[in-house]
């Protein structure tokens, strides 16, 4: 049964790698948002796979639901068409890439086996957890026990935090459009007037005014 | 009956697949819309069925979440297009349109 899942684990990774590919390749900016959007939504299908629930929660919030919509506020700014970079060759660049990934090729083979119950992630503390939980926390998942239960006061902490920081945002930006009306109408109201002096040109009767 | 569903879900990767194809080359943007949103509904129910290979029964809820964000950003991008801007609320989106009919009338 691992082994089919296996093969979809690679179906979404290939799919992962070729929105990866489009969205730099592509000029149209309003297609390179959806298609990260695309891009959260797989790699978040692919953290269930793996069975990394809450991952998959977060990164399905904010990945492909709170960033399309940020990123489409902020396009709003810009314009619809990325400008046609010029070809170059970045040799230093192409060098750092294939030194990392070298490196990353060459630190693989040390790596457990995915699943090795005997690794090191696997074998101490690791199974304590895997081995108590079902008795402990009646939640079949055990990162969602860890979060929530064992680590239940840092991850309230962290909440509040974002919480909070999201609450300062929202005061400091004002989303809404309910505190435009009221400005919107001194606006209309003060342009015309301010409209006016220019149009019979001298400023001088309105000081005169004030005067007497 | 494993069998039967990883033929599922290897078919619906397909049909991801296929969407991605639209979303990469879709000449209009509608038609990137639509991809993006039928993706979506692809996604859920790739979840759907690897949640029945796999016996977990987690992944019905991220399909549920999913179901609502796929909504939230359709919407999104909708009105981006037809407001440009993000700000206008629902109210006056519909009096907006009702304005709009009336100059066009």
């Amino acid at each position: 049964m691992t082994d089919l899942t296996q093969y979809l684990d690679y179906a979404l990774i290939g799919m992962l790698l070729a929105v990866a590919f489009a969205i730099v390749r592509l000029r149209n900016l309003f297609a390179v948002v959806m298609l990260m959007g695309v891009y959260s939504l797989l790699c978040a299908a692919w953290f269930v796979s793996l069975d990394a629930v809450d991952v998959a929660f977060t990164e399905a919030a904010v990945g492909a639901g709170i960033s399309t919509v940020l990123l489409l506020a902020a396009m709003l700014l810009t314009a619809r068409e990325a400008e046609p970079s010029k070809p170059q060759r970045h040799w230093a660049a192409l060098a750092v890439v294939v030194a990392a990934g070298a490196a990353l090729l060459y630190a693989v083979p040390d790596m457990p086996v995915y699943g090795d119950a005997e690794s090191v992630a696997n074998a101490y503390v690791g199974r304590d957890y895997l081995e108590q939980t079902p008795h402990d926390i009646a939640v079949p998942n055990i990162v969602t026990a860890v979060l929530s239960s064992y680590r239940g006061f840092d991850t309230l902490g962290e909440t509040v935090v974002i919480f909070t920081a999201g609450l300062g945002v929202i005061l400091l930006l004002g989303f809404g459009g309910r505190k435009r009306e009221p400005k919107g109408k001194p606006a209309a109201k003060a342009a015309p007037a301010a409209r006016a002096p220019k149009a019979g040109k001298p400023a001088k009767p309105v000081k005169e005014e004030g005067a007497s | 009956m494993d069998m039967f569903n990883f033929i599922m879900a290897l078919g619906m990767a397909c049909a991801m697949a296929i969407m991605l194809a639209r979303l990469f080359a879709g000449p209009t943007l509608y038609d990137r819309v639509l991809a993006a949103n039928s993706f979506g509904t692809k996604t859920i129910l790739f979840l759907l069925v690897f949640s029945a290979l796999s016996g977990r029964q987690d992944a019905i809820d991220i399909a549920m979440l999913y179901a609502l964000i796929n909504f939230v950003a359709t919407i999104a991008i909708l009105k981006f297009f037809r407001y440009r801007s993000l700000e206008i609320s629902l109210a006056q989106m519909s009096l907006r349109r009702a304005v709009d009919g009336e100059d066009e009338a």
